[in-house]
């Protein structure tokens, strides 16, 4: 068995969605299903892709700054953009 | 001022800190994630409150324990960006931190070989290794259909922790045929018990594996949504007829690269070698560099797994004294190098990159103008770099680097060897400016009092 931590909501790109306390924003939103989550310089979708902090394909914006959705914590209410470049 | 910094707190970098501990030198060890473990016993998200324990959890913790009740002083969440060298000291550079040592140990481990094939960017094609740190770090898996493909052993655990875990395996797309695992077989012997659950992996998913074979292209509107195979011949060029799966979600690599860019920036001198999966510092069988006060161990030393890296650790401590004792690696080496053979690259996988496919993923460069900045005249990968922009990116072309090298390969008949690698640079990853510099006040620069001319 797999126990939890309790769920809690955030926003990407202006839609809810909800994650489990502590864990990345990449795996929340992976498993909420939403894979493309940045926009490549040519306009292509882009989703998490290393998934340890090499790639910088799952890149987003926290508080103006740019960070590695696969390594950064979602934080109750926090507010994520979608970059559209790095 | 310490006596040893060591940088990745993997197996290899942790087991060099303890030993190095042990025989009394004061030790950092600094790491960009949030605990010790490293890719292949990295821990858990603090959202899992309780789960069943594995190899992985169990090998992890006892590893973060050790760590723990040693004297080594640890610095998580910490990404070294520039090393240099004064002297005989070694200035680490950590965001707008400078740290010191008079030896440094570098464990950075290895990322993955992706061969870029058309629709590889796609939103849900992740890699192999980075599928385990979804099930590693958050017990959870890919998609609801996946379709694990490329090389070596990791296509069978990753399909089945993906089984474990609740997701369904579509299929197995194996690059390597039945018979190249059987040529492994023999070294497997050495180690029983992988080889008893090597067995049962591959048993398991025995019809879900499509053996010789490779995705050609990968489809879907924004995010995976079908996969076209094809059967490779023996030298990995895609053969006959395509053949269609559906997934949501593919794990796809081919192999491990070791992680030299910390040893490079460091100035050591590296060579190519394929069983050890690629260019790997020239080292001594304790991890000597060519520089002094230098060490590697681990997989960025080349690619021997899991198995060798705390050894591999502990006698990179060791090197630290002239009169070091060694352990001894070599049935773990032999072991580590079958299972890197398996991914070793053969010529047929260029036949795999279409000549518009993306092969620099963040500049957006492809094969075809790869190949005509290299007929134009630019044959190292710094002329690339510069005439295309293949490499520059955010990802500091640990993505590209590879495809990039085969293509030139196979336009100039040069080795590997020959063509070399781009010039080593800081950051070792991207940084913002605020992190890397004080903050600034204009206010505060010092104006230069007007020249008497």
């Amino acid at each position: 068995m797999i126990r939890r931590a309790a769920e809690i909501t955030f926003q990407f790109d202006g839609d809810e969605f909800t994650a489990f306390d502590g864990e990345t924003i990449s795996a929340a939103l992976l498993r909420s299903g939403q894979k493309n989550i940045r926009s490549a310089p040519t306009g292509a979708p882009r989703g998490m892709f290393c998934g340890m902090g090499v790639c910088q394909e799952c890149v987003v914006e926290v508080d103006g700054k740019k960070t590695e959705a696969c390594r950064t914590k979602v934080k109750a209410g926090l507010i994520v953009r979608k970059a559209t470049y790095v | 001022m310490y006596d040893v910094i060591v940088i990745g707190a993997g197996p290899a970098g942790v087991n060099a800190a303890i030993e190095a501990d042990n025989l009394g030198y004061s030790v950092l060890i600094i790491d960009e994630q949030g605990s010790a473990g490293g890719q292949v016993w990295r821990n858990k998200s603090s959202s899992i409150i309780d789960a069943p324990k594995t190899e992985t959890s169990i090998k992890g913790n006892a590893l973060r324990d050790a760590l723990m009740s040693s004297n080594v002083s640890v610095k998580y969440e910490a990404r070294v960006w520039h090393i240099e060298k004064c002297d005989t000291i070694w200035n680490i550079h950590v965001e707008n931190d400078v740290l010191t040592s008079k030896n440094l140990i570098i464990a950075t481990g290895a990322y993955e070989r992706i061969i870029p094939i058309p629709g590889w960017t796609l939103p849900g094609v992740i890699g192999l290794a980075g599928a385990t740190a979804l099930f590693k770090e958050h017990m959870m898996v890919p998609g609801h259909k996946t379709v694990v493909a490329g090389s070596g052993p990791l296509l069978f655990y990753v399909a089945n922790e993906i089984e474990r875990l609740g997701g369904t395996v579509e299929a197995i797309v194996s690059l390597n045929s039945r018979f190249d695992w059987l040529k492994s077989l023999l070294i497997m012997i050495t180690q029983p018990i992988l080889l008893w659950q090597g067995f049962k992996w591959v048993t398991a998913f025995y019809k879900k594996t499509i053996w010789q074979s490779a995705p050609i292209k990968f489809e879907g509107a924004d995010h995976i949504e079908l996969v076209k195979i094809k059967k490779v011949d023996d030298d990995w060029t895609p053969i006959g007829k395509e053949q269609i799966l559906e997934a949501d979600s593919v794990c796809y690599g081919q192999g491990l690269i070791p992680a030299i860019e910390a040893s490079r920036l460091a100035g050591a001198e590296h060579h190519y070698d394929e069983t050890l999966g690629g260019w790997v510092p020239t080292i001594d069988d304790m991890g000597r560099t060519s520089i002094e006060g230098l060490f590697v161990c681990g997989d960025n030393a080349g690619i021997l797994g899991a198995l060798a890296a705390p050894i591999r650790g502990k006698n990179a401590a060791q090197a630290i004294n002239k009169n070091g004792v060694v352990y001894d690696i070599g049935k773990f080496e032999r072991f580590g190098k079958a299972m890197t053979a398996l991914s070793i690259p053969r010529a047929g996988l260029l036949n795999l990159i279409d000549t518009d496919t993306d092969v620099c993923r963040c500049e957006g460069v492809t094969r075809k103008e790869i190949e005509h900045e290299i007929i134009t005249g630019a044959q190292s990968p710094n002329a690339i770099k510069s005439g295309t922009r293949c490499g520059m990116g955010p990802c500091g072309g640990r993505f590209c680097a590879d495809a990039q090298a085969m293509i030139n390969e196979h336009v100039t008949g040069k080795t590997r060897e020959d063509i070399g690698l781009p010039t080593a640079r800081p950051p070792l990853r991207p940084m913002p400016m605020d992190q890397i510099t004080e903050e600034l006040n204009y206010d505060d620069l010092p104006i230069p009092g007007v020249s008497p001319l």
